[in-house]
C-alpha cells in the first residue's frame, strides 16, 4: 500500500516534474484513489509506480484523470435546477448576453442539464457556456455529448422533478447502449481545461457552477478558488455549489447572500 | 493488548435503522469519544434521518459537513450519496467518487480512512444488511489493530452482512443486537478507556 510519506512525494514529482499541484487536495480521497490506482495497474513496488509517473506522458495523463473525482450526473440535485429555472434564469434573461462558468465539469452531464434547461426558457441562443476541467481526456468525452443509455432512466426522473416539461427522450437518440445529445445543445458551449489551483480568471461570468468539486480541496485552497471566483463574476452575479458546499466561511463569503436554502449565493457588491 | 476507543464508526443496512436507534437511545450522556454512523440509504437528500436520531438522544447528532472537527460526545451521520473519510488531522471529509459495494456512502470508505488514521483506538461496529459493504473495512481496522464488532448474524434482520464479515475478518466481539448498547457504553466506564 502506498503510505503517507510516498503520497507526498508523488505530489512532489507531480509539482516539480509536471506543474500539477495537487498538496493542497483533501488528502485521504486524494490517498484512497491513489491506492486504487496502484492496485488496479499492478505494480509491483512504489518505485516503478514512481518511475512511470514521472516519465511517461501517457500515464501521467492516466494518474490525474484517476486521482480526481469525475463522477458526475445530470440534473444532480433536481431542487437546485428548480430554483435555477424559477428564481435564476429569470434575472439572467435580462441580460444581452449570458455568460456561464461551468468551474470542474467533468464530462459534462451538468452542463448539458443547463443547456436542455436554457432552451426551455429560451435563453440558450444568446448563452454562451466555458466548461472548464483539469482532464482534456474527460471534456474530450463532454465534447462528444454521448453517456451510457442505462443513466437515462434517472436521469430523465431528475429532469421531470427539476420542472422539465418536454420528453427528456427527446433530447438524445440511444443507439446501442449510448446516448448522443443533440449537436444544438453544445452548440453554445467550449470545452477547455483549466486548472482551478494555478490557472486565472479568463472571463467575467454572470453565473458560476462548480459542484462537488471544492469538497476535494483543503480550507486554504477552497479560499483560493473563492477569491478566484469572486474575481470572474459580474457583481449581482451567482455562484452555484454542491449540496454539500458553503460559501460561508470563505473570506469573500461577506459579499455574498445565500438564496433561501438553496447552494446559490448572490454578489451583492 | 489495550485498545483506546478514540472513535467509534457503525455501519449499517437493511435492517439496522431500529438496532441504531436503540443504540442512541441507550448511550451514556458522557460519551468520551465521537461515534460517525453510516447508514445505507436512498441517495435522495434527506435530513430527517438526523432528526429522528436526534430524537433519541441529549447528544449532539449532525449530519457530517467536510472539514467538521470529530469531537467527543458527537454523533456525525454520513450524508446520503457521499462517501464519508476520516482524515489524519482528525476532520471529515466527503467524496462523491464511484460507489463502492453499489453503496454511497459506503461502509468501507469509512471503516478503511478511521483504521488509516486512528489505528489501534478506532472501533468498528458493523450491523444488519443484505450488503457484502464492510468486510473489506474491518479487515483494514483488525490489520492496524483497531477494535472490530459485529452484530451476531443471528439477531441480525439481514444476516447477510455481518455473516459476510465473520466468515472473512478475525470478529473482536460478535455482540447481540440487544446487548450492543451495553457494550458501547462499557468503552466509556474503563480508565483511560481501555479496553480488552
Amino acid at each position: 500500500m502506498v503510505n503517507d510519506e510516498e503520497v507526498d512525494i508523488l505530489l512532489n514529482d507531480l509539482f516539480e516534474v509536471h506543474g500539477y499541484d495537487f498538496t493542497d487536495y483533501s488528502r485521504a480521497s486524494l490517498k484512497r484513489r491513489i491506492n486504487r490506482l496502484f492496485e488496479l495497474d499492478r505494480f509491483p513496488s512504489f518505485a516503478e509506480f514512481r518511475y512511470k509517473i514521472r516519465s511517461q506522458q501517457d500515464y501521467l495523463k492516466r494518474f490525474v484523470e484517476e486521482i480526481t473525482v469525475n463522477v458526475t450526473e445530470m440534473f444532480r440535485d433536481p431542487g437546485f435546477y428548480k430554483t435555477l429555472r424559477t428564481q435564476i434564469l429569470p434575472v439572467l434573461a435580462t441580460y444581452p448576453l449570458i455568460r456561464i462558468w461551468h468551474a470542474g465539469c467533468s464530462t459534462g452531464e451538468e452542463v448539458y442539464s443547463m443547456a436542455i434547461v436554457l432552451k426551455e426558457a429560451n435563453l440558450l441562443h444568446k448563452s454562451l457556456l466555458y466548461a472548464t476541467d483539469i482532464n482534456p481526456n474527460v471534456l474530450q468525452r463532454g465534447m462528444e455529448g454521448i453517456f451510457p443509455l442505462s443513466q437515462m432512466k434517472q436521469y430523465s426522473e431528475n429532469y421531470i422533478q427539476s420542472g422539465g416539461i418536454n420528453e427528456f427522450s427527446s433530447y438524445y437518440s440511444a443507439k446501442y447502449n449510448s446516448a448522443k445529445f443533440d449537436e444544438q445543445l453544445r452548440s453554445k458551449v467550449i470545452f477547455a481545461t483549466h486548472n482551478l489551483v494555478s490557472d486565472r480568471s479568463f472571463n467575467e461570468f454572470q453565473l458560476i457552477l462548480c459542484r462537488n468539486v471544492l469538497i476535494y480541496f483543503d480550507k486554504d485552497l477552497q479560499d483560493n478558488v473563492f477569491s478566484l471566483f469572486d474575481q470572474s463574476l459580474e457583481t449581482l452575479g451567482f455562484i452555484g455549489l454542491g449540496s454539500k458546499e458553503t460559501m460561508r466561511f470563505s473570506s469573500v463569503g461577506t459579499k455574498y447572500r445565500q438564496l433561501d436554502k438553496e447552494k446559490i449565493w448572490r454578489k451583492m457588491s | 493488548m489495550t485498545t483506546n476507543c478514540n472513535l467509534l464508526v457503525i455501519g449499517g443496512s437493511a435492517g439496522s435503522l431500529e438496532i441504531i436507534s436503540n443504540i442512541l437511545s441507550n448511550l451514556k450522556t458522557d460519551l468520551r469519544f465521537p461515534v460517525i454512523i453510516v447508514l445505507h440509504r436512498k441517495s435522495h437528500v434527506d435530513s430527517i434521518l438526523t432528526d429522528l436520531f436526534s430524537s433519541k438522544t441529549t447528544l449532539p447528532v449532525k449530519e457530517a459537513d467536510e472539514k467538521d472537527f470529530l469531537e467527543a460526545g458527537c454523533i456525525y451521520i454520513a450524508p446520503a450519496d457521499y462517501h464519508l473519510l476520516v482524515e489524519n488531522d482528525r476532520t471529515l471529509s466527503l467524496d462523491f467518487s464511484e460507489k463502492v459495494n453499489f453503496s454511497r456512502p459506503s461502509i468501507d470508505v469509512t471503516f478503511q480512512t478511521a483504521a488509516d488514521v486512528f489505528g489501534n483506538t478506532v472501533a468498528c461496529l458493523l450491523l444488519s444488511g443484505a450488503s457484502s459493504d464492510g468486510t473489506e473495512g474491518l479487515k483494514m481496522v483488525k490489520n492496524r489493530g483497531g477494535l472490530t464488532i459485529v452484530q451476531s448474524p443471528s439477531t441480525a434482520e439481514v444476516a447477510y452482512m455481518p455473516q459476510q464479515a465473520v466468515s472473512a475478518v478475525q470478529i473482536d466481539f460478535i455482540i447481540d443486537a440487544a446487548d450492543i448498547p451495553k457494550f458501547i457504553n462499557g468503552f466509556s466506564d474503563v480508565p483511560n478507556n481501555s479496553l480488552k
